[in-house]
């Protein structure tokens, strides 16, 4: 592998990413914990990129930076979750252990056997992908994924309802 | 270009972070956010197999546009729970809602 401006793209977003997944679990004011995870995900949405998925990386930065990560801070607030936790963790270390040994596990048991060793799809098959005019197509064809389409937005639609119901004050009239 | 390997070195290291959050963090917003983490790992995974094995289908784009519906519809049914939760019980530690337990 040559040293070139993806591989050090690809070096850039991933410590991005993993720093930010770091700083939203570690860090002690919940506050900035919504800041890293928008971090987190501007990295992944970088990597997208990379990927040659343009419109996932849009995605990624409306929906999860733009919508998700502005609910959290939202909630992050609406619960006074700041002020009122002294202690950061349960088990700390035990939990701490339980997640390496299993990083240890999925890279050595999993991705090294079988992906890196055996370098059957080392790299891509073909330079040419799917654009996103395609994806648009393969949503609302009648032979593509119409009724999942449906379905998800029948998804949101009740998770939406949903949260609005949950979230209610009791207090109010019907 | 980057061999797939790295991509999923890279998936599965943000996995454990998120991991370790759901398990350890006591505030229950940190842990729907490590929920998040998880889940943005699992869509890199999909994409870099899509974009390593099958590019000249639309599948994996597709399925990975259908996790972001799951995760938008996640993160907003888990925090209404949550602040359900500390309006009842002025809590956000996922322990002490523990009303069912026998």
């Amino acid at each position: 592998m040559e040293f070139n401006a993806i591989t050090l793209a690809f070096i850039v977003f991933s410590l991005v990413t993993l720093g930010g997944g770091i700083g939203v679990v570690t860090c002690i004011n919940l506050f900035r914990g919504t800041i890293w995870l928008m971090v987190s995900l501007f990295g992944m949405a970088g990597l997208f990129i990379l990927l040659s998925a343009p419109f996932l990386a849009a995605v990624q930065v409306l929906v999860y930076i733009g919508a998700i990560a502005i609910l959290f801070t939202f909630a992050v607030m609406l619960t006074r979750s700041i002020t009122h936790l002294p202690v950061r963790f349960t088990r700390l270390w035990a939990n701490a252990f339980a997640a390496g040994a299993f990083f240890v596990l999925l890279v050595a048991g999993v991705i090294y056997p079988v992906w890196v060793v055996n370098d059957a799809v080392h790299f891509p098959v073909s330079d040419v992908t799917r654009t996103t005019a395609d994806l648009g197509v393969a949503l609302v064809s009648g032979n593509g994924f119409v009724l999942p389409f449906e379905v998800a937005s029948l998804l949101l639609t009740a998770a939406m309802i949903g949260a609005i119901v949950i979230a209610r004050d009791v207090d109010d009239e019907l | 270009m980057i061999p797939l390997w790295m991509y999923l070195v890279v998936a599965a290291a943000l996995f454990c972070i998120g991991m370790f959050g759901v398990l350890a963090r006591r505030n229950g917003v940190g842990v729907l956010m490590s929920v998040e983490l998880m889940l943005s790992a699992v869509n890199l995974n999909i994409v870099a197999f899509w974009r390593y094995s099958t590019p000249e289908n639309t599948t994996g784009m597709v399925f990975a546009a259908f996790l972001f519906v799951v995760a938008a519809a996640e993160a907003a049914v888990g925090l209404a729970i949550i602040i359900s939760v500390y309006r009842n019980r002025h809590s956000v530690i996922p322990e002490e809602a523990d009303t069912l337990k026998g």
